[in-house]
């Protein structure tokens, strides 16, 4: 994927009109609904190659809906998605291809080791036999996992999971990098590091990154471009001076508040989030 | 086939590690052995059925496996809890493929699971009758825990949370088991049970069992045995990747 230019892409995907150099996530009156909520509201946007792109919503906002009908998991009631070509309905593993995800919520198995986890991900994304010890254990010596590598998952902690998932993340070197959260409970060292590397890479490579954040300050100093979703709708997409600057804001963080109000929303407990509780309950006495 | 064979690793890895777990479900059919097979033991024979631990002993092997694949199977609902499922659910590669991973992989550990405990009533005092069938009784043994790991990825894979967990072990494993001849010969069994034991999966699994260990006790034959065996087997393997191709984490 690393070394791909555009021309090379275009030549893979010649049969579909789809391509568009400039922009490598279309989204157009994209709508869904879980029967009478409707979560996601018609939202339109672009993201340019090579763009970090920051996807800003207050909870509830449909933020993860939107990033789950990108990455293939949920179908879109309708409206039209492309991503580097491809429509996640129709051609799921070109999508799947594309894409890194770092997921707001843990997804590592927690019975295998560091090592096993690495490995399974590059067997599924096809990694090359021959770059793949080097580059597992480049990525764990960035996150500072390399010592820990026998290491079975369950003895970590939270930040060091969440390290071991971005690191896990880049290790096919997608063409768009999908960070949901990703800081969130990160210490400021290791938030910066993170940041240093993916925006390394994103340099590089020119990747794109698609990220969520509770942080604005955060969003201010890493992204080219946001957009402010709020109920469903995109309210608000722009520079970050752009949207200070039209909101008469000093910080971003005011933009963000003067643009989605200072209502505290609520969310409900998913039944995932009640099983979660379960599952620990259960662990805890298999243990 | 890289992918399948990742996830059969994972799953046998995972099994193998838990050593706590492999012996803790050896306890109940040890329990079983015990308490069936000696407390019946002295009535079976007096009955003139013979030795009642010979009887008795591929039925135990066999609910080792059936438990053991059951549970495997719908070990996908913890990998959907622990988010892991979203992993492989956002990988490039086929839902079949990761199905079938995980399918192979939970019908070894059943079937490792079986060996074990048929190593187990050897030594409380099963002989099986002619070694050489040995490996019919290991496709035997394969089969059922395919066929109920199939089963416990179908039901997982419509199932949000563990709610439904109960219900599956006293209305599904439990009558299975129970309702199979494992414990207790078909012949002469009053009418309703016997129709019950021939729609029942097991049932064919305990005989074809049977019959490779002890040859004469027999109620279906072999064929009818592996045939109900496999076109159930397919069909849950259809059925499984059906409603596991359609989960949207």
């Amino acid at each position: 994927m690393r070394t791909e230019t555009p021309d090379v892409i275009e030549k893979e995907t010649n049969l579909s009109l789809n391509i568009d150099h400039a922009n490598i996530i279309m989204v157009s009156n994209l709508v869904k609904k879980f029967g009478e909520l409707v979560a996601v509201d018609d939202i339109s946007f672009e993201v340019k190659r090579g763009e970090t792109f920051a996807f800003l919503g207050p909870n509830g906002a449909g933020k993860s809906t939107t990033i789950k009908m990108l990455t293939t998991l949920l179908h879109p009631t309708s409206g039209k998605i492309i991503l580097n070509g491809h429509d996640p309905v129709h051609d799921k593993d070109g999508v799947r291809k594309s894409l890194g995800i770092v997921f707001q919520d843990p997804s590592l198995d927690e019975d295998l080791t560091v090592l096993e986890n690495m490995q399974f991900h590059a067997v599924c994304y096809n990694v090359r036999k021959d770059i793949r010890a080097k580059r597992i254990e480049e990525l764990l010596k960035f996150v500072e996992l390399w010592d820990r590598r026998e290491d079975m998952v369950k003895t970590f902690s939270g930040g060091m999971k969440r390290r071991l998932e971005i690191a896990r993340g880049l290790l096919h070197h997608p063409t768009i990098l999908f960070l949901d959260e990703p800081t969130l409970g990160l210490d400021p060292q290791t938030r910066n590091h993170m940041w240093s590397y993916v925006k390394e890479i994103n340099k590089k490579e020119n990747m794109t990154v698609f990220f969520t954040t509770h942080y604005m300050e955060e969003a201010d100093r890493v992204a080219d471009r946001i957009a402010i979703i709020d109920h469903g709708k995109i309210i608000a997409t722009g520079t970050s001076n752009e949207l200070k600057s039209r909101t008469n804001s000093e910080t971003l963080e005011d933009a963000f508040l003067n643009l989605t109000g200072h209502k505290i929303r609520e969310e409900e407990a998913s039944s995932l989030d009640r099983l979660r509780r379960m599952g620990q309950l259960w662990r805890g006495r298999r243990r | 086939m890289s992918v399948i064979y990742i996830m059969w690793l994972r799953q046998v890895k995972k099994y193998f590690r838990s050593r706590s777990r492999i012996i803790g479900s050896l306890g109940q059919p040890l329990l079983f052995l015990l308490a069936f097979g000696f407390g019946f033991g002295s009535i079976y024979k007096r009955a003139g059925a013979g030795n009642y631990m010979q009887f008795l002993a591929p039925g135990i092997v066999l609910m080792s496996v059936l438990f053991t694949a059951i549970f495997s199977g719908i070990d996908l609902i913890w990998d959907r809890q622990f988010g892991f499922l979203k992993e492989t659910m956002v990988a490039p590669v086929s839902r079949l493929q990761i199905m079938f991973g995980k399918t192979l992989g939970g019908a070894t550990v059943a079937t490792v699971q079986g060996i074990i405990v048929f190593v187990m009533t050897l030594l409380v005092g099963f002989r099986p009758q002619n070694l050489y069938m040995l490996p019919a009784g290991l496709m035997v043994v394969f089969l059922v825990a395919l066929l109920f790991t199939s089963l416990g990825i179908a039901l997982a894979s419509t199932m949000e949370d563990m709610q439904g967990f109960q219900l599956i072990i006293n209305f599904l494993v439990m009558p299975t088991f129970f309702l199979s001849g494992a414990l207790f010969p078909l012949e002469g069994a009053p009418k309703a049970l016997d129709i019950v034991a021939t729609l029942d999966p097991l049932t064919y699994g305990v005989d074809g069992l049977r019959y490779s260990f002890l040859y004469s006790a027999t109620t279906f034959g072999m064929a009818t045995d592996f045939t109900v065996l496999i076109v159930l087997t397919v069909a849950l393997l259809g059925v499984g990747s059906y409603f596991f191709e359609r989960i949207q984490a």
